[in-house]
């Protein structure tokens, strides 16, 4: 895990077309566009998109319980602001952004599940929320938490359902559900019922579904949530391959980072609705995180106030503290803890990516 | 029209493959319908003390009809689709080329499917157990009563779906369906022919659409007299009733389920 993180870092030289919004920017000078004005051959074009959703207010109490039965007030929630952004063809780009940031409801916007408040979005030429045949047959969504396959019967079953509605050819079918199960390496897999199959194969049998009418843009919503390391790995694989073969476009979000940098150059980072960041992941860790997570076992326990000198303590449990240190003082606080103190066990990683973006956004962006 | 039939075709044989999962599960299903069976014991032990218009034997055949008439028009589209809304599954499937209804109707035509050889077998157990209740309908009948209970089908089907309708608004649109099933089991025949009703009960139900739902294919079956121009042309007219409201609804519920967050 820290070799991945620590190498790519290095691999990678800063960007300075990445763009950083803050707050206080008008949604003119957020405006962001890959190399100078492209957007007419972009694939997905979302400008100054918006969502708000009712949400009922309720005081608390009886009075207010019997108020809200009788009369619901409602007040708008934004859940995205003023978001622009445009995707080339064939680009992966990672979505990032702590839970309710807004991630799924742009995704839904992109794909035409819920219609924008205000702004436009265009992918592919058409407008998602009209979902004509052309735009549907063009565009996939896959949710990582929600499964399309048919339970009880065989994978190959729900694909025939697909194949028929997305009108493909019986010799199609064939040639398709051959190829991409050997990218996935689902070989004997697609003939068991889907609930025989291990989670990993279950999510590549989405997958395959959910690509059988060879869509140019697909947008996943955690795609290998729940996965072990190996699953995971094998998806990220596949992704990357479907990409390179079909001059695919990828959006996606994950809450593992690495699936966001085995795959992704671009990452887009939003936070409570408003798009903070758009450009190359380096440049993204670089200037928001530069933390370390450094997990300790100690040989016996220690109270909070003889550990604080050593960095920022996230959690204390008995013999197992668990800090958070600035990148360029990790060197010098691990030889710090290892010299000072009696220690069983020593851990170094880079925090989930929630966490560090969580950390980002309680200190701000002025960076 | 090609692509029509192979999508109808999959659909079908897919879900069919499905229901036969369940195997066992089928016979219960079919054996959930046999309240006329049971109405059919009540009514005729009162034919035998009351003074009605139907002998034993004719209540014995009715209901047997009702209970026929059941199997091929049961529907249960509301729990399933409230669950899709629920659960948010309805979404990748509006990001299909195809409407959402189909995959609920070719599910429910192969549940008929499948169910028939069981009905079949109970059909012909009622008969070697009561032999005296066992006649011939004329071909004409036949004919008529599996087209009236086909379209009786795609009425009740059309009904529930509306209601089903409501899941975008409510988490419990299957309520409304149970306030309509009262009224269904009550004014449809279902407990008593409609022959017995007072006359002038009977006036005011006749232009519901619960009667043509059970009393009118059953009564064709066995040979009693119906309006049949009447039947036919209310279930069509009440089946584009509830076709118009129910597109209404889809649109607006589109629009809700969009605002929500789908």
């Amino acid at each position: 895990m820290q070799v991945i993180k620590f190498a790519f870092l290095s691999v990678f030289p800063i960007n300075d077309s990445a763009r950083v919004f803050t707050n206080d920017q008008s949604p003119e000078t957020r405006r962001y566009q890959v190399e100078g004005n492209k957007s007419f051959m972009s694939i997905i074009i979302a400008e100054k998109l918006n969502k708000f959703y009712p949400v009922s207010t309720r005081q608390p109490g009886i009075q207010g319980t019997i108020n809200h039965f009788f009369r619901r007030t409602y007040r708008s929630i934004p859940a995205v602001q003023d978001i622009t952004f445009t995707i080339e063809t064939g680009e992966i780009v990672g979505f990032l952004g702590p839970n309710g940031a807004g991630k799924t409801t742009t995704l839904k916007m992109l794909t035409g599940l819920i219609h924008p408040s205000k702004g436009t979005v265009k992918v592919g030429g058409f407008i998602p929320f009209n979902r004509q045949e052309a735009f549907l047959q063009k565009i996939t969504l896959v949710m990582g938490q929600k499964q399309q396959l048919i339970w009880d019967l065989p994978a190959l079953d729900s694909l025939r359902i697909n194949a028929a509605v997305y009108n493909i050819s019986d010799k199609e079918f064939q040639r398709r559900v051959g190829e991409l199960t050997e990218m996935l390496a689902l070989e004997g897999k697609l003939t068991q019922p889907v609930r025989k199959l291990s989670l990993g194969e279950r999510m590549k049998a989405e997958l395959l579904a959910a690509l059988l009418h060879r869509p140019q843009v697909l947008f996943l919503d955690e795609p290998t949530l729940g996965l072990d390391v190996n699953a995971q790995a094998g998806v990220r694989n596949f992704l990357k391959e479907y990409n390179q073969l079909y001059q695919a476009t990828i959006l996606l979000t994950s809450h593992y980072m690495a699936d966001i940098t085995a795959l992704c150059e671009r990452v887009l980072l939003i936070h409570q609705g408003k798009l903070m960041y758009d450009g190359r992941l380096d440049g993204l860790l670089e200037n928001f995180a530069p933390y370390r997570e450094i997990y300790v076992e100690l040989a016996q326990a220690l109270p909070l106030e003889k550990l604080i000198s050593y960095g920022d303590v996230q959690m204390l449990e008995g013999r197992r503290v668990r800090f958070i240190v600035q990148q360029e003082a990790m060197t010098r606080t691990v030889s710090r803890i290892l010299a000072d103190l009696e220690v069983i066990d020593l851990t170094v990683t880079e925090p989930p990516v929630e966490e560090v973006i969580g950390r980002v956004f309680q200190k701000g962006f002025n960076h | 029209m090609k692509k029509i039939v192979k999508k109808s075709l999959t659909l079908l044989s897919v879900y069919y493959a499905n229901l036969l999962e369940y195997r066992s599960e089928l016979i219960f299903w079919v054996l959930a319908g046999s309240l006329p069976i049971i109405m059919m014991g009540i009514w005729m032990q009162a034919a035998g003390s009351g003074q009605f218009a139907f002998k034993s034997v004719d209540f014995a055949r009715y209901f047997f009809a009702v209970f026929l008439a059941r199997q091929i028009t049961v529907v249960w589209v509301i729990y399933d689709f409230e669950k899709e809304v629920l659960e948010g599954k309805l979404s990748p499937k509006l990001l299909q080329p195809l409407d959402p209804v189909w995959h609920h109707v070719a599910n429910h035509l192969a549940e008929r499917v499948a169910r028939m050889p069981f009905v079949l077998l109970l059909a012909a157990l009622f008969f070697v157990l009561y032999p005296q209740a066992f006649w011939l309908p004329s071909i004409t009948n036949l004919f008529l009563f599996i087209l009236a209970a086909i379209m009786v089908f795609a009425l009740r089907f059309i009904i529930q779906y509306t209601f089903a309708m409501f899941a975008f608004w409510t988490e419990r649109a299957a309520a409304l369906e149970n306030l309509w099933l009262l009224f269904f089991v009550f004014l449809s025949g279902l407990i008593a022919p409609l022959d017995v009703f007072p006359e002038n009960i009977r006036n005011i139900v006749m232009f519901t659409p619960f009667p043509y739902m059970i009393n009118f294919p059953a009564s064709i079956l066995v040979g009693l007299p119906v309006d049949l121009t009447r039947g036919f042309l209310s279930i069509s007219g009440w089946f584009l009733i509830f076709f118009g409201v129910n597109r209404f609804l889809w649109r607006r519920g589109m629009k809700k389920y969009s605002g929500m967050g789908a």
